[in-house]
């Protein structure tokens, strides 16, 4: 515990003393997203100062689920296709381990510590529990059928994990790795986002069309999100990727088909506004200092940039073939 | 007298905890007839639990997720040789099955669902491609997840359109079912401006599929076939009774290519269909039945999975509760096609995109990019509200 806190400490004087050396160097932060191609099996790196291609790293088959390690040091992507997740080195931006995740990995979760990873295998029901230091894996989790979409609580105890075709998001007990709630959602959730306050989870249904909103203590439905665009049918608009930002005012969901970001009022969960990005966006990641969103639009083969304060697509960058997930440098 | 108030608590808590670990059993009848039909090309050879695959597929799906709701799904397959009544075979079946998934041709399917009308079991029609059964023979107590012939037609025709390939020779098999997929081609035709500049009729006149030369004598006799037809850009078959579709690809007398029932064809499903997360329902399917996944296999597994659905979001396996649900305005079923499937309430036919297959891949999907509609664009495909003459009763 004491040696958690001491690290703790010791990371946020280091990012402190670093964008210090940042702001000094520089009037804007430079960031670095990894950008995982689902058709390329590439993945595409980009400055945020240029806003360009800096480096198209060759990965396994089917890259989709990537996130950065909590020490910003590895981005980790789930190649589905070969069973999966490999580790890319950030310093020398090359793969150079891979993890034991289960078949068809998809996407994944890691603890606050950053110890233990967990994965959705899409093709046999489970989800893998992973220790990250020794790259073993420690146990499996039965869940309902394809499991995808993967976030944990802030003070890490419970995991959620949705299932696409049982419609549910299971609510795990991280100590006893079982499954302590069910929540039916609508139809094939992908996504599930918790406010940073703890007091909500956010979970999208790409085919049913809507974001349920979970009292995580009660496991209930409390609430829905629905989006409705002009001239646009029913059908086209499917939710996937959701953002939110640190002050839990606003949130990003991504529609897929209907080319379109949503921006919620997380209070009154109504949409104000829809922004135009590429085509079919999916996933997304914000800057470390919010300032700006990015969306990876599948069709297009493009990455959108949302200014985030101004609401505005400011501009498109053009990446590998189906870009799927997107991961920042914290 | 406080042991016997004791004693009769235990029971009580007993007794509750006994209901709750017990879960709801849903029984899914399956009804097909016997033996398999024949067809030109031994790859498309359907295997024996052609469609009834799917429905396992389904109810372990249901029950992966009903694990959770205190749900279980059983399903009791009935199979109707030649000479058997299948009246007595339905009833039998909905003795325990409140829901049977059928694949029957439609005079059968007829007289099963008017036998089990006041029964309350709800069918579905995996099948029948029929549009009289959604048209003038349409009835309350089915619901279709199979396609329709003109849907088939029409998603075949939207494509074609697109391409630009608008000038058809159509080539008709002398069956009576290949006569109606004709009749849904020329509405197409029709409907989005192709133009059909001749038909001939392919006589069936007998003869085995299997030969051991038969290649030779083929090659000599297709090309003769269609030869002398005014210009065309596309040559579209009607044989569904596999007579001789599947012998035109490569051996016309121009050099054109082939749709309908062979080449380029409408299906509801397709082995080659990987998009829209469906690789994991292909694995689970190949895992589950050692062979790969047809579109009769997919029209069941759906009809099962609507169940499964209805059933999860009712909380209930009372059929009244459960049919409810599916006809009403809040039901859709995610079925791995891109979009929700939705019923239309005039006649119970699921709405659904089309994949147009040349046996190896999915070439396109339809409904074509630019056929609109103002309720649903899957409403461009078959025949729509206006013009439908179903009366449901």
């Amino acid at each position: 515990m004491q040696a958690e806190v001491r690290t703790q400490m010791l990371r946020m004087w280091r990012v402190g003393l670093l964008s210090g050396l940042a702001l000094a160097a520089a009037p804007a932060h430079a960031f670095i997203a990894y950008v995982s191609n689902e058709k390329s099996n590439t993945v595409t790196v980009i400055d945020t100062e240029s806003w360009t291609v800096t480096k198209t790293i060759k990965v396994g088959q089917r890259p989709r689920g990537i996130d950065f390690t909590r020490d910003g040091k590895f981005v980790m992507v789930a190649v589905g296709d070969d069973d999966t997740i490999q580790v890319i080195d950030a310093k020398t931006q090359a793969v150079v381990d891979s993890l034991p995740s289960g078949p068809d990995p998809e996407l994944f979760a890691q603890d606050a510590a950053g110890k233990i990873l967990y994965v959705a295998n899409e093709n046999d029901n489970t989800v893998t529990v992973i220790d990250l230091e020794k790259r073993a894996r420690l146990g499996d989790i039965q869940v309902g059928v394809e499991p995808e979409g993967m976030t944990i609580s802030p003070d890490g105890k419970t995991l959620i994990n949705t299932s696409e075709t049982t419609n549910m998001a299971h609510f795990i007990d991280t100590a006893s790795r079982q499954i302590v709630a069910n929540v039916l959602v609508d139809a094939r959730p992908r996504f599930a986002e918790f406010k940073h306050d703890a007091s909500e989870v956010w979970v999208s249904s790409e085919i049913g069309g809507t974001v349920s909103v979970i009292d995580p203590k009660k496991h209930e439905v409390i609430g829905k999100v629905t989006f409705e665009i002009p001239g646009l049918r029913k059908e086209a608009i499917q939710p996937v990727g959701i953002g939110m930002t640190k002050d839990d005012k606003t949130a990003f969901v991504a529609l897929g088909p209907a080319n379109r970001i949503a921006v919620v009022d997380v209070a009154s969960r109504k949409v104000t506004k829809y922004l135009l990005v590429g085509q079919r966006v999916w996933h997304m990641a914000f800057t470390p200092d919010e300032k700006y969103l990015l969306t990876t639009n599948g069709v297009s083969n493009d990455v959108s940039v949302i200014d985030v304060a101004a609401q505005k697509v400011i501009k498109t960058i053009q990446v590998g073939e189906l870009p799927w997930g997107i991961t920042i440098a914290p | 007298m406080i042991r016997w108030l004791v004693g009769l608590i235990g029971l009580g808590l007993a007794a509750t905890s006994a209901l709750a670990a017990e879960p709801a059993l849903i029984g899914v009848g399956y009804l097909g007839l016997a033996g398999t039909r024949s067809t030109l090309s031994l790859v498309e050879q359907p295997a024996e639990n052609d469609g009834v695959a799917g429905a396992r597929l389904a109810i372990e799906d249901n029950n992966t997720t009903g694990k959770f709701l205190g749900q279980r799904f059983a399903l009791e397959e009935r199979r109707i040789k030649e000479g058997e009544d299948v009246v007595q075979a339905a009833a039998a079946l909905a003795e325990k099955n409140s829901f049977i998934i059928t694949d029957l041709p439609a005079d059968a399917l007829l007289k099963v669902s008017d036998a089990l009308r006041d029964r309350g079991t709800l069918l579905f029609n995996a099948g029948a491609i029929d549009e009289r059964l959604r048209e003038a023979d349409c009835r309350a107590n089915v619901i279709h997840t199979a396609p329709t012939r003109a849907m088939l037609a029409d998603a075949l025709g939207q494509y074609l359109v697109w391409k630009k390939w608008s000038r058809w020779l159509l080539v008709v098999g002398s069956h009576d079912e290949d006569k109606l997929f004709a009749d849904a081609l020329r509405r197409t035709a029709a409907r989005f401006g192709a133009k059909i500049v001749q038909e001939k009729t392919f006589e069936d006149k007998g003869g085995a599929r299997r030969t051991d030369s038969g290649v030779t004598l083929i090659q000599r006799q297709m090309p003769v076939f269609t030869q002398g037809a005014p210009a065309y850009d596309v040559l579209v078959a009607a044989d569904e009774s596999e007579v001789f579709g599947a012998y035109l690809p490569y051996r016309t007398w121009d050099p054109r290519p082939v749709a309908g029932s062979a080449g380029l064809v409408p299906r509801s499903w397709d082995a080659a269909q990987d998009q829209w997360g469906a690789i994991q329902m292909q694995n689970r399917f190949v895992k589950l039945n050692s062979r790969r996944m047809t579109a009769l296999d997919m029209q069941a597994w759906t009809a099962a999975r609507m169940i499964g659905e209805a059933t999860s979001r009712t909380n209930s396996g009372d059929v009244k509760k459960v049919t409810d649900f599916i006809k009403g305005p809040d039901f859709s079923v995610a079925a791995f096609k891109g979009t929700r499937l939705t019923l239309r309430d005039w006649n119970w036919q699921l709405r659904q995109p089309i994949l147009l297959v040349d046996g190896r891949m999915v070439v396109s999907v339809s409904p074509q990019e630019g056929f609109l509609h103002q309720i649903s664009e899957l409403d461009t495909l078959g025949y729509d509200r206006p013009e439908s003459k179903c009366k449901l009763k």
